[in-house]
């Protein structure tokens, strides 16, 4: 019986499940992929908001400020990237500017710390490759930017460290409410939880429905994007956001913490919740889209295109309760923009919502809220290099080329807790395959280490998901050992 | 700190002619650097036959062709690194490098030859729409899993693009039992060997289809299908021409692009056309002593001419320790003309060639019957005839030295007229 099961392990069941690991609880996270930050965590903008956006009313008002805050505590402990690079709403018409205007009232009602209304000279200052028509914009120097899929993996390890438990490729089925709390009937046996934390994303109404009757409905929104080479990363230095008009929000461009380019996202609703293909017309949009920020983007250095789904909740805002048909049911739902950026309140928020349900919550003496800092070689000194490579020489086999990631920093990955099982989890933890080559050339060396650390058969090892099977069979049946070995 | 008089960064063909034809040229200190577990590049993988004819006038697998440039490296003496990568290229031609058996390696050289070779361009780089499901591989990833690894990578293929090495892994699929559906090409040509296109799509009825690009790729976790529709003259997709194929793998043939990551961090200038560094005759880059060939350079089709190229790097870059390169000697650009899209090399110090001067080129399109004009400040001073031009099979030019006298700021350009016009 466990204390608490959380539904879903993306960026908002991560934070809940650490920030319930520094307590005395028995906590489990479940989620349905094979990987941690699997749904809409890895496909988005990678921003954390400053906040000026939300209503002052929201719970996407209240919490995005306060989350954004506390981004560079969490992001220190845990040792992931974390950038505060600031970003700017640009206007190229007086509408335009008006709607800036009024986002930076906004943003003074939410307290946004900074903000400054910023004039053309001061925008081409700040920003050299900027469209010559943009004539203002608003300045928001606390907004950053931020790895999701790293927080979240790196929040699930810290989490396990303190001992929560996670159990990937396990589905919810079907929950049973009974005397003591709840049943969570999966693919992979029973869960047993006297509480439970709904995190699950564009499903988290399905799950909501398996104890209480609809009281909203989460419906996904498709967002497709452009990534580019990393020589395009510095061609802006803040995250750029468009105006939003009476026509839409725009696209951005802004680096990623990794020294890319991003640019997207277009906005589509969708009934499929599983739907994130990309689609032509819709890149060529976000390309044309992006000549308003600037017509400086080299798309002929896009490296990957990818499209991910927001959880747009029929409320219009988070929905952070217990469930008034369930008691202990806590529903964390409807966590589109600015999720990611509200994440560490969220998950404070709702832990105050479990503390209302269970009186004082016993905080325990050992937690640690650091992981066991990542080596990542290439930001190594020369001296830490040499250092890093005596301790173990694995440090000292390039296995990617063109992210320049090594074997050391890939067998820690895997062994770590909440470590990656499959290629796409390797690359989203130490990025081979995330360069120009998308592991042309890293990809079979990957698969390889994969086999032997995980000690199964390489045709066993799969992309992503438990169906995205790689290899077919061996060409050759019958290989001696010695031209297995000589390899 | 390493010190050695050359140092070349990469052991495949170009790097290991370049480095044997140094030492021929009384440079005796030399090291190779190869980022692989051996040595020979990617013509490991390449287990069909077809190299060497030019160099060896007889038909080699890639690993034959390789193994004899190993077995004369070897008997020479000259030292190599294997598993070992070259990180960056600092001031003063100190070189960074990493192993597991010497850890990092600051080391000295004289002269560097870059011979990093290239990489395929992948689905990302051409923006494929469609699910991102495991299957969709560059016919290089899938050719090193079928011939090296000892996998196979699916059994309904369809590929995209027709350069050499997805032609030549349509048949390999094929002869491993999977089956081939179809290959489409963007452009109304092949980018590969018409003796590719005959031999590997021909021989097992594979079909081309030419002016088609890809719409979709379908599929969740692994690929289930694509869609493939005919292009117009603007290769826009004609709407109504749609092919639907239900396969599980897609390759991709889309292209090569050299791997000049160290040469750009470095600061060595890159021609924006072949994206690799800009050299001269001697194959020196835009930093003196840093030399550079093979696919480095530009994407070759025949490792034969990598072959020769890397020889006339190899033993410039003994001549320059030699210090016999005259640095500040006349120099003439080279500039493509009227249906040539690049040229190598980009600049001619008629004084440091040794002999002929060879120019490497590609055209811009198919053409038949047509006249090859090299002209030296405006005047003609070569004309060949050429019967068959594509963009798939590099032309070269040779000029003899004495034909080079020029005076300042000189260029040479080479352009196609047609016949009789």
């Amino acid at each position: 019986m466990y204390d608490v099961a959380v539904i879903g392990a993306g960026i908002i069941g991560t934070f809940i499940t650490r920030e319930l690991s520094k307590f005395n609880l028995k906590t489990a996270m479940i989620d349905k992929d094979t990987d941690i930050a699997n749904g809409t965590t890895k496909a988005n903008s990678a921003i954390v908001h400053a906040g000026y956006d939300a209503r002052p009313s929201t719970l996407k008002g209240t919490l995005n400020a306060k989350g954004n805050a506390m981004y560079g505590k969490v992001c220190e402990e845990l040792d992931v990237h974390f950038k505060r690079i600031g970003s700017l709403v640009i206007a190229s018409n007086e509408e335009e500017m008006e709607s800036v205007k009024d986002l930076y009232e906004r943003g003074r009602k939410n307290n946004i710390p900074h903000m400054k209304i910023l004039s053309q000279e001061e925008v081409r200052a700040m920003e050299p490759n900027l469209n010559e028509e943009i004539i203002g914009a608003l300045c928001a120097p606390t907004a950053g930017i931020v790895s999701p899929w790293e927080l979240s993996v790196a929040l699930a390890e810290n989490a396990a460290d303190n001992g929560a438990e996670i159990k990937l490729e396990t589905e919810v089925l079907s929950i049973e409410k009974n005397e003591e709390g709840y049943i969570i009937y999966t693919n992979n046996g029973e869960v047993k939880a006297k509480y439970i934390f709904n995190c699950a994303g564009v499903y988290a109404d399905k799950i909501n429905e398996m104890v209480a009757s609809r009281s909203f409905t989460i419906h996904p929104r498709r967002g497709q994007y452009n990534i580019l080479d990393k020589r395009t990363g510095d061609l802006v230095n803040h995250v750029i956001f468009q105006a939003p008009t009476k026509l839409g929000k725009g696209v951005l461009v802004a680096p990623t913490v990794h020294g890319n380019l991003l640019v997207g996202p277009d906005a589509e609703d969708l009934e499929d919740k599983e739907n994130t293909s990309t689609t032509s017309d819709r890149l060529t949009f976000i390309r044309e889209k992006s000549r308003k920020t600037t017509m400086k983007i080299p798309f002929n250095g896009t490296i990957t295109s990818f499209a991910g789904l927001r959880a747009v909740p029929s409320t219009g805002d988070f929905i952070i309760e217990e469930s008034k048909e369930a008691k202990g049911f806590i529903n964390v739902a409807g966590i589109e923009s600015p999720g990611l950026s509200a994440a560490p309140a969220i998950a404070e928020y709702a832990i105050d919502i479990l503390k209302g349900i269970t009186g004082e919550l016993k905080e325990r003496k050992d937690f640690n809220p650091r992981r066991k800092p990542v080596i990542r070689f290439m930001e190594l000194s020369d001296e830490e290099k040499a250092e890093a490579i005596k301790k173990d020489p694995r440090y000292g086999r390039i296995i990617c080329r063109c992210e320049n990631i090594t074997e050391g920093e890939i067998v820690d990955s895997i062994h770590r807790n909440a470590g990656g099982r499959t290629v796409d989890a390797i690359k989203r933890r130490v990025r081979p395959g995330m360069g120009r080559c998308q592991g042309g050339f890293c990809g079979p060396r990957v698969m390889e280490i994969l086999a032997r650390e995980l000690k199964i058969d390489i045709k066993e090892v799969v992309k992503d998901g438990k169906a995205s099977y790689i290899l077919t069979e061996e060409t050759k049946k019958d290989k001696s050992q010695d031209v297995v070995e000589s390899r | 700190m390493l010190k050695y008089d050359i140092v070349v960064v990469g052991g495949g063909p170009a790097g290991l002619a370049a480095a044997i034809e140094a030492k021929k040229n009384g440079v005796d200190n030399i090291l190779v650097i190869e980022r692989d577990r051996e040595l020979g590049g990617i013509l490991q993988q390449c287990i069909h036959n077809g190299f060497g004819l030019h160099v060896f006038k007889e038909e080699l697998t890639g690993p034959e062709y390789a193994e004899k440039f190993i077995t004369e490296l070897k008997n020479m003496g000259i030292e190599y690194k294997l598993d070992t990568m070259a990180l960056e290229i600092g001031e003063e031609r100190v070189i960074h490098a990493i192993n597991t058996v010497d850890g990092f390696m600051r080391i000295k050289a004289g002269a560097i030859i870059l011979s990093m070779g290239c990489r395929e361009r992948t689905r990302g780089a051409i923006s494929i729409p469609g699910t991102r499901p495991a299957g969709v591989f560059t016919a290089g990833t899938a050719q090193r899993f079928v011939n090296m690894e000892g996998y196979m990578v699916g059994k309904r293929v369809v590929i995209l693009g027709s350069g050499d090495i997805g032609l030549i892994m349509a048949r390999r699929m094929t002869l491993e039992g999977a089956k081939v559906l179809a290959v489409a090409e963007l452009m109304p040509f092949s980018g590969g060997l018409t003796r590719n296109i005959v031999q590997c799509l021909e021989d097992y009825h594979i079909p081309l289809y030419l002016s088609h690009t890809l719409m979709e790729i379908k599929g969740k976790d692994r690929v289930e299908g694509v869609v493939i529709a005919e292009v117009d003259k603007n290769r826009k997709p004609i709407p109504g021409t749609e092919k639907h194929y239900d396969c599980d793998t897609l390759l991709l043939s889309v292209g090569l692009i050299p791997e000049n990551e160290i040469s750009k961090n470095a600061g060595i200038a890159l021609d924006p056309v072949t994206s690799g560094p800009i050299v001269n005759e001697s194959m020196e880059t835009s930093i003196e002593g840093v030399f550079a060939c093979g696919n480095v350079v530009h994407v070759h089709d025949l490792v034969d001419f990598v072959t020769a190229e890397s020889k006339r790097a190899g033993k410039n870059a003994a001549r320059y320790i030699k210090k016999e390169i005259k640095a500040d000697a006349k120099t003439a650009k080279t500039k493509p003309g009227e249906g040539i899209r690049y040229i190598v090399p980009h600049m001619v110090r008629p004084e440091n060639v040794d002999g002929t001067l060879d120019l490497f080129m590609r055209v811009d399109n198919v053409y038949k019957d047509m006249n090859m004009i090299v002209k030296l400040d405006g005047k003609e001073i070569k004309r060949m005839k050429k019967k068959h031009l594509a963009p798939g099979e590099m032309e070269s030019v040779k000029i003899k030295k004495e034909d080079l006298g020029f005076g300042e700021d000189a260029v040479i350009t080479v352009q196609l007229e047609k016949e009789g016009a």
